[in-house]
């Protein structure tokens, strides 16, 4: 009977295969397996989406977006921060600051120690200030390579710092999300980032800051409830992967297979979460002008 | 009784036995007295050692219990003059979140609440206390009413979490629950929040941004349910348990994190064994922090309440 509960609403959507999703949207998936080339080791990189092999050096001038299909590969926090701000004038915060294990949680700390090792990044955001277009921002740069973006008691203090940062200098902030969600093993400390984020953020509002979040893959959970959802402009690249609760969880309650765009850029878009998915190759562009529109000043002028 | 709680089973029992006896012993005209002095003494001693220290687990078990109070309760049973009022002026009114204005002692104030039911078809028509994001942006409407008539506000927590459906996503559940966190994080009046029962993650927090924050001496507060916590951990639901210990959720651990303000003190054995005075408990808790708290000019109210979060976490500077 219980089950019986969440089986009330009628479905709300035609069933669709990805194939036909894909086939609406423009992108037809490739029929066959891709003949296997071979290639020495990170000459080329395969789409993800489309299967498109594509030498890694073309790809860095497409930002790392598929010259055929425009999937966006997921960039990690060095990556973004390079496509992102004027080069050479990225001046980081808090680069020092590493993670504790305030519970004794079981294996945490070898966790720690083997994705420090496999990404060589020190924890799962990177803040700091530079230039867009010789405009000054303060940045923070979630890294969803290290232990899935998510956010424990570093991210939180490092968002929180660079937001007061922003504070006293007047700067803008910018916040890239991509995370799987809160650190499991911080527990409770992990969810009170979402309220400490979320209150720097109330602050430097109330000064009148300006603040654009820039939603990326893949941004779930605890950060889009709070930090990822609550800029001045929520901005998200095409197709990524943005909401609340996981796709399984939803399935398990409901009984009920989800719609292939479900919790999508373009859905969130749809559903009046966000102002605008913009294409990476413009992304830069488009936050020149926020920023221009909301009265930045060069540096220098 | 089908409430009865496993870890309790052994005290059931004796006391049981000790029915037993004293029917046995007026039926028979024998005298047992003696040796139900002694059986009464094992009891209390049993007691007293299951529950001055009740573990996570055993206190998550305690916080679901479905004979606690609920937030209805909580406010019908210490203000007078309540109004519940509903919607969130957007979409709907979601029953899985109420509040309303209220008056306690001689306070004017916002009363809110996660509800669950006391049965079935209650639980159902409020989706077991989970809210839909017009269950939060009702919330915080009421919050924002309080604020502009300088009324403090009091939060009930009690959910194992915001509800996970399509809608919920549609209609934004992230933002929803965003949103309430950098407005209490604000807002210019008193937030006094308490831990009723579960304290089920972004969906507990977003009522739980406040000035003072307490939990109930068997309530959890955590970043995810021990059940699913293990299924992400560990591949194995069933490890709940391990889960619950390893999160340290239970109330005493969390108030030695320094998270919460206080815990308050419940019956000997919960909530649900005498609901009056919990909420007895719970209204003097709330009256003595808000005394304090409308002494305190605005500014600093929220200053404070700022340098409370933002002290939150544990990093080392490297």
């Amino acid at each position: 009977m219980l089950k019986d509960i969440f089986h009330k609403k009628k479905q709300r959507y035609a069933t669709l295969t990805s194939q036909d999703v894909a086939e609406r949207l423009g992108r037809t998936r490739p029929q066959a397996p891709q003949p296997d080339v071979s290639v020495p080791e990170g000459l080329m990189s395969k789409c993800k989406r489309c299967g498109e092999m594509t030498f890694t050096k073309e790809l860095e001038k497409t930002l790392r977006t598929c010259p055929r299909c425009n999937y966006h590969y997921p960039l990690n926090a060095r990556e973004r921060i390079d496509v992102t701000l004027d080069e050479g004038t990225f001046i980081e915060y808090d680069a020092q600051m590493t993670t504790v294990d305030p519970l004794g949680f079981p294996d945490y700390v070898t966790k720690i120690e083997r994705e420090q090792n496999k990404t060589g990044a020190r924890e799962a955001v990177v803040t700091g200030e530079g230039l867009i277009y010789g405009f000054p921002v303060v940045i923070g740069v979630m890294d969803s390579t290290y232990f899935m973006g998510s956010m424990g008691s570093v991210v939180g203090e490092k968002i929180t710092r660079a937001i007061e940062q922003a504070m006293a200098k007047n700067y803008p902030v910018l916040i890239f999300t991509a995370s799987g969600g809160a650190r499991m093993q911080e527990g409770i400390f992990s969810l009170m980032q979402m309220a400490k984020t979320s209150a720097a953020l109330a602050k430097h509002s109330e000064q009148g800051g300006l603040y654009v979040a820039i939603n990326t893959y893949p941004t779930t959970g605890g950060v889009t409830a709070s930090f990822s959802m609550l800029g001045d402009l929520n901005l998200a690249e095409p197709g990524a992967l943005i909401g609340f609760a996981g796709r399984r969880i939803i399935e398990q309650t409901i009984r009920q297979k989800l719609p292939d765009d479900f919790q999508t850029a373009e859905f969130l878009l749809k559903h009046g979460m966000l102002d605008m998915v913009v294409d990476r190759k413009e992304l830069k562009a488009t936050l020149a002008t926020v920023l221009e529109l909301h009265g930045g000043v060069r540096d220098g002028e | 009784m089908a409430s009865d709680l496993m870890f309790e089973k052994p005290i059931l029992e004796l006391q049981k036995k000790i029915e037993d006896l004293r029917k046995f012993s007026k039926e028979s005209g024998l005298d047992f007295s003696e040796e139900i002095a002694t059986l009464e003494l094992k009891v209390k001693t049993l007691a007293d050692t299951i529950y001055s220290d009740l573990t996570d687990w055993q206190r998550t078990q305690i916080a679901r219990h479905a004979g606690r109070p609920t937030t209805l309760d909580y406010i019908k049973g210490m203000c007078t003059d309540f109004l519940e009022l509903h919607g969130d002026r957007a979409f709907a009114d979601d029953l899985a979140l109420v509040g309303g204005i209220a008056k306690l002692e001689d306070i004017p104030v916002t009363v809110l609440g996660h509800q669950k039911g006391h049965d079935t078809k209650e639980n159902i028509a409020r989706r077991f206390g989970m809210p839909l994001p017009e269950g939060y942006r009702k919330a915080l409407r009421l919050m924002k009413q309080a604020e502009k008539f300088g009324r403090p506000v009091v939060c009930f927590i009690d959910t194992p979490g915001a509800y996970p459906g399509i809608e919920s996503e549609e209609r934004g559940m992230g933002e929803a629950i965003a949103r309430n966190l950098i407005e209490m994080a604000a807002l210019k009046t008193p937030i006094v929040c308490v831990v009723t029962g579960e304290g089920g993650s972004g969906g507990a927090l977003a009522l739980g941004v406040g000035d003072r924050v307490y939990m109930l001496e068997n309530t959890i507060y955590g970043v995810i349910s021990p059940e699913a916590g293990a299924a992400l951990l560990w591949k194995d639901a069933s490890q709940a348990q391990r889960a619950a210990e390893s999160f340290k959720l239970g109330a005493p651990n969390v108030y030695e994190f320094g998270l919460v303000d206080g815990v308050i003190p419940e019956p000997r054995g919960g909530a649900h064994r005498d609901p009056q005075a919990t909420i007895a408990a719970v209204k003097e808790q709330i009256l003595v922090a808000l005394r304090e708290l409308m002494e305190l000019p605005v500014d600093v109210l929220v200053e404070q309440r700022y340098q409370k979060y933002n002290k939150m976490g544990h990093y080392a500077n490297g």
